[in-house]
């Protein structure tokens, strides 16, 4: 089926683009938490792609002109948020840890949406043992504490040590395999529901493939929900990656940045007085799962009409579809 | 099928959806959820299992490049990692039902015996961080509805996405900073002094729950002090699931103030306050019930976070120092049954739930 042609009355292509025309609908709180998010997340976007540009050294530089910087100096000229435990600059590897927080993210969600959405697809189309079997399987990876996943796959990917890729390989795929189930089960329950409109059947009627009809009239129908669920899995993700970095399968700190693995090296500071090692790392996870989160949760109200709040109007009711808060211990 | 609007709802849907019979009776009910348990267990225990031999042998992971090349075989030999790899996975299965995890590699204990030994110190901060969870979430949630769309909602509502941004060892770490290192009011880490550890465990038939031990031994010190280490770990795990239950007592109060029963007790002059208080609240309250079990899974990962930022000797810090010395049998052991724990307590939770509420039925 092709698309509409689009009504005079239409609003402007710029207006329907998803986050603008979301924004455009918000007022009040909500409009403020959306841009709140809006701006953590641009920010973080700009850290990440700027990095090199942005850090004052590199992210395993132990020694600058004036030799050595010195382990675990206070926040000074030289040193902004002052070094750790080991001599690496603080704000070096507090921006260079948002490039690989982001490769991170950028591969899970990637990869996880490709397969859950493949699988939930097939499995509510074909329906069948094939559909239960999948079920079954995706429920019982759901039930799993999914940081003990993390760990099982960290170990089975990258033998617990890692190289920069390795590593963000090894964190992007265990977070993958904890989402497919959540992907699989949203684009599933979406099909099933599509596969009995009167346009997939009128489709079989004039003798197009089981392909043909899957990809073109079902698969295109039932991916209204990803983008929410997207957001939402990216903040997942950053905190699955700085959990596993925390109990020691981070990458290694010559390899790439990585805020989990500083904060896991921070315990023993914090006994001691130094803060610095540990507060700035920690709040820039908060920062990004914060704005992701918001970005995330605003949007779903707002996709909603129902949630959605008006100027004047109902009471908003707010759902708790997105499973992501329900598993969210990978994260914790 | 279930007709609460939450999450653990559209979860527990799911497996169901075979099985599906309106107006099915409680005991089939139960009957069929407890043998979809059965499929769950194997098929975490086969997933662990095929994922841990994927990339090789234990022994190998542990001793790797320590050991000359003909005693690692010959180690790998008397341990059976030789064998096809499908009678390992029949071995291992068997070991599973009779309740044989296997023995660590590092410390050479029974893997039973390393969960009765620091199960009860997880358990015991499970308990306590719920306690927190309750005594914040349910109370925040119930005002946060109360005041829905204004400064006070707003302010909670923020607080509890807040909560669950911050990764849960980023939480200690800043209240360890605080209240133990600035303030000095309060224990760095561990679960008591070493002193008053060794009058826990010298009791007879002490439990290893020290809140119950130090009950036991009628000594205001001893209690004082156990419960002085309790409370920043408490907080820590508590915070992150009372953000959950404050979600949702909320949502479910909001969505029960607006049921018609309530309009009609509106109309009958009820007042708004005992409108929420009796009306509202207390039906909203159900779905809790699932939500705790939910949480469970997010304790147990929380938990290894929390045990090891404040070094409290339980199931997730031992599994971290496992996972340091590279010991993939205990790795592999205390997985299993952490998993299995979370299939246990669903599946008490959905009963509950099957109980309080004659709707939740296949």
């Amino acid at each position: 089926m092709t698309t509409p042609a689009p009504a005079s009355s239409r609003r402007p292509l710029w207006a329907r683009v998803p986050v603008i025309s979301h924004l455009r609908q918000s007022i009040g709180l909500q409009r403020g938490m959306l841009i709140v998010g809006l701006v953590l997340t641009g920010l973080f976007l700009l850290t990440a792609l700027l990095a090199p540009a942005l850090a004052p050294y590199g992210f395993a530089q132990l020694r600058g002109p004036d030799g050595a910087f010195g382990a675990t100096q206070p926040p000074s000229a030289e040193h902004l948020l002052g070094t750790t435990q080991g001599g690496y600059d603080v704000l070096s590897r507090l921006i260079w840890g948002s490039r690989t927080a982001l490769l991170v993210i950028v591969v899970a969600v990637v990869a996880s949406i490709l397969i859950g959405v493949a699988l939930g697809l097939i499995s509510g189309y074909f329906g069948g043992w094939l559909d239960r079997v999948l079920v079954v399987i995706a429920d019982a990876i759901y039930a799993f504490p999914s940081l003990l996943l993390a760990i099982v796959l960290a170990i089975v990917i990258s033998g617990g040590q890692s190289s920069m890729w390795g590593g963000i390989l090894a964190a992007a795929l265990s977070i993958t395999v904890i989402f497919i189930p959540q992907y699989l089960r949203v684009t599933r329950a979406e099909v099933i529901r599509i596969k009995s409109e009167a346009f997939v059947e009128s489709a079989r009627v004039v003798g197009a493939s089981h392909a043909r009809i899957m990809i073109r009239h079902v698969l295109r129908n039932s991916t209204r929900t990803l983008p929410l669920i997207l957001t939402l899995n990216a903040s997942e993700a950053i905190l699955t990656l700085a959990g596993l970095g925390f109990l020691g399968f981070g990458i290694e700190p010559t390899a790439a940045a990585e805020w989990g693995y500083d904060l896991n090296k921070a315990v023993a500071d914090v006994s001691s007085g130094v803060w610095w090692t540990a507060v700035f790392p920690g709040t820039a996870i908060v920062l990004v799962v914060l704005g992701l989160t918001l970005v995330g949760e605003s949007l779903n109200d707002l996709s909603d009409p129902r949630l959605r709040k008006r100027a004047v109007g109902a009471e908003p009711v707010e759902d708790l579809l997105d499973p992501a808060h329900a598993t969210q211990e990978a994260s914790a | 099928m279930t007709t609460t609007s939450d999450a653990p709802a559209a979860r527990a849907g799911a497996p169901r959806a075979w099985a599906k019979k309106p107006g099915g009776s409680l005991g089939r009910y139960l009957a069929v959820r407890a043998l979809l348990i059965i499929p769950t267990v194997f098929i975490l225990v086969t997933t662990v299992f095929v994922l841990m031999r994927l990339t090789g042998d234990p022994i190998t992971a542990a001793q790797g490049g320590r050991l000359p090349a003909d005693q690692l075989a010959e180690r790998i030999h008397e341990a059976g990692y030789d064998r096809p790899i499908l009678v390992q996975y029949l071995d291992y299965l068997g070991g599973v039902f009779t309740g044989d995890f296997g023995t660590t590699l590092s410390d050479r204990r029974e893997v039973t015996e390393v969960i009765a030994t620091f199960g009860a110190a997880t358990l015991e901060l499970a308990f306590y961080a719920l306690i927190v969870a309750f005594l914040v979430g349910i109370p925040l949630g119930r005002l946060a509805a109360f005041h829905r769309d204004r400064w006070p909602d707003a302010i909670f509502r923020v607080g509890g996405i807040l909560a669950y941004a911050t990764p849960v060892f980023f939480a200690g770490l800043l209240l360890k900073l605080v209240f133990s290192v600035w303030l000095d009011v309060l224990p760095v880490a561990g679960r008591a002094d070493t002193r008053t550890e060794l009058t826990l465990s010298r009791g007879d038939g002490a439990t290893g729950i020290y809140l119950i031990d130090a009950i036991r031994t009628g000594d205001p010190a001893v209690l004082g002090n156990v419960l002085q280490h309790a409370i920043l770990p408490a907080v820590t795990l508590g915070l992150l699931t009372a953000g959950v239950f404050l979600r949702v007592v909320r949502t479910n109060v909001i969505s029960t103030f607006g049921a018609g029963y309530v309009d009609a007790a509106r109309s009958r002059g009820v007042s708004e306050r005992r409108l929420l208080r009796k009306h509202a609240y207390r039906p909203a309250l159900i779905p809790i019930v699932t939500v705790v079990g939910l949480q469970i899974a997010l304790l147990l990962g929380g938990a290894v976070l929390t045990e090891t930022t404040f070094e409290w000797k339980g199931l997730g810090f031992q599994l971290s120092q496992y996972l340091q010395a590279r010991d993939f049998v205990a790795v592999q052991g205390i997985v299993v049954v952490l998993a299995v724990i979370v299939a246990v307590t669903n599946f008490i939770v959905d009963i509950i739930a099957a109980l309080l509420d004659p709707r939740v039925r296949y």
